[in-house]
């Protein structure tokens, strides 16, 4: 049995706040790099070269490298051998939350009433996944979601006869409506099968793997690659102003599901692609 | 191709031979508003109540900054998606606002006003709010504190980079990217 503390949880996330929102990953400077170099036209080109100028500076200055720093989704794999002391998960989360965004001069972005629509201040509370495993570590994974993306994702229940072209086709309609009001190049986050909610879970959590890594699945892999070269072939281009790289990856995870549905949920993520994990 | 220098406010000759796809840098003030401070105004147009800002001639930017660090003149400050001002524009417009600053689709009607008014969208680069606060050098409340980063700013840019999306005869650089229509430059 091991002990972790909620102060232990707070500072991790503290710190994965800033981070996230500061530092653009490896993954994605490699994936922005790919596709700049693969751009014919100046405008695409540019934009592109600016995305990752943008990234740098962010870095160098400690600055969020996007204004809207985000919702905060973290997924917490917590070890069945870990015991917390001092509280719950779920506050010490919010108080991490807080205390970085606080720290990190990030902009508050929560409303606590999706009705009544008062900001919270501060950024809290997080979105919280939890589920046990086994071990004794704790692993949180962060991502700082904008909204503009967020928005543009969707859900539909297929049916068993819509099958993989059905899911293709709803995928890629999906990111051409998307368009340049979710910020492309875009990661594209896919859950196919599990439940109706089930799917949209998996679909934000295919958006921790790596971008460029692909589904361990090769027919899971080749479907990640069709829809990619669909939504690419859409002409729609960095930020919509036309040319090759409309999606840097598309990224599908599978549950299985009832002999009767075909759920499918599609997550979109801007280039500014936030997500840090620890383990404790 | 070298961006254009552009001088704010738009003088109305300048605006309207504006073309989708020209790269610009703007240079000047600006007014920034997004969901809630586009909202009143709407409503106290709709109302006919003082503004209180003058949009005549004016463009504004959809933002809403980050906080800035002590020192700096304003947190990252990248457009937020334009298509949320849709139901507003339209009216502001016809109140003499010259376009606005932001990203993403426009509804049919907004395009339509930005025709009818003259008008023209300019688009940022959404998420590039680091790199765009570089060339934000003065931002300051001028209505609607309460809103705090939606408040209604005055900013003033050097060299601010943008992009036309629609123009005043109907040009539009989203759908010529759909069409597959490639930038000559």
């Amino acid at each position: 049995m091991k002990t972790i503390t909620t102060d232990q949880i707070r500072d991790a996330v503290a710190e994965l706040s800033q981070r996230a929102n500061f530092s653009l990953g490896a993954d994605m400077r490699a994936a922005l790099g790919t596709a700049a170099a693969a751009e014919t036209t100046d405008l695409a080109r540019n934009t592109l070269a600016r995305i990752i100028r943008n990234a740098d500076l962010a870095a160098e200055r400690s600055l969020p490298m996007c204004q809207d720093t985000g919702l905060v989704v973290v997924f917490a794999d917590v070890g069945q051998d870990v015991r917390i002391t001092g509280g719950t998960l779920r506050e010490a989360v919010n108080e991490g939350v807080r205390r970085g965004w606080k720290a990190g001069y990030l902009r508050a972005s929560v409303t606590g009433d999706p009705i009544l629509r008062k900001n919270t201040g501060d950024n809290t509370p997080a979105v919280v996944h939890t589920e046990l495993v086994p071990g004794e570590t704790l692993r949180l994974r962060l991502l700082a979601k904008g909204g503009g993306c967020e928005n543009m994702s969707a859900f539909r229940m297929l049916t068993p006869a819509d099958g993989r072209d059905g899911v293709v086709a709803f995928v890629v309609e999906t990111a051409k409506r998307a368009g340049p009001n979710a910020c492309p190049p875009i990661v594209v986050g896919v859950g196919v099968g599990g439940s109706f909610e089930y799917s949209a879970v998996l679909a934000k959590k295919s958006l921790l793997r790596r971008v460029g890594e692909r589904s361990p699945l090769p027919h899971v892999a080749e479907l990640e690659e069709e829809i990619l070269r669909q939504i690419n072939a859409s002409g729609i281009g960095p930020q919509g102003y036309g040319g090759k790289t409309t999606s840097l990856a598309v990224q599908v995870e599978t549950a299985a599901c009832h002999v009767a549905s075909l759920p499918v949920s599609v997550n979109i993520e801007c280039h500014a692609h936030r997500h840090q994990e620890v383990e404790l | 191709m070298t961006p254009r220098e552009l001088s704010l406010p738009l003088d109305p000759a300048t605006a309207a031979g504006l073309r989708a796809g020209d790269e610009v840098e703007l240079t000047g003030t600006v007014l920034t508003g997004r969901d809630q401070a586009c909202a009143r105004l709407f409503r106290m147009i709709g109302a006919g109540e003082p503004l209180p800002v003058e949009l005549a001639g004016q463009l504004i930017y959809f933002v809403g900054p980050s906080p800035a660090k002590p020192g700096a003149v304003v947190g990252s400050a990248g457009p937020t998606t334009s298509g949320r001002m849709n139901p507003f524009m339209p009216t502001l417009l016809a109140q003499g606002l010259r376009g606005f600053i932001g990203k993403g689709y426009l509804n049919p009607e907004v395009k339509e006003a930005l025709v009818r008014n003259q008008g023209v969208y300019f688009g940022a680069i959404g998420g590039t709010g680091a790199l765009l606060a570089l060339c934000i050098e003065e931002a300051r409340v001028v209505a609607f504190p309460e809103l705090l980063s939606e408040a209604i700013h005055v900013m003033r840019f050097r060299r601010f980079p943008a992009v036309v999306l629609n123009d005043s005869v109907g040009g539009d650089l989203y759908n010529n990217a759909l069409r597959g229509h490639v930038p000559t430059s």
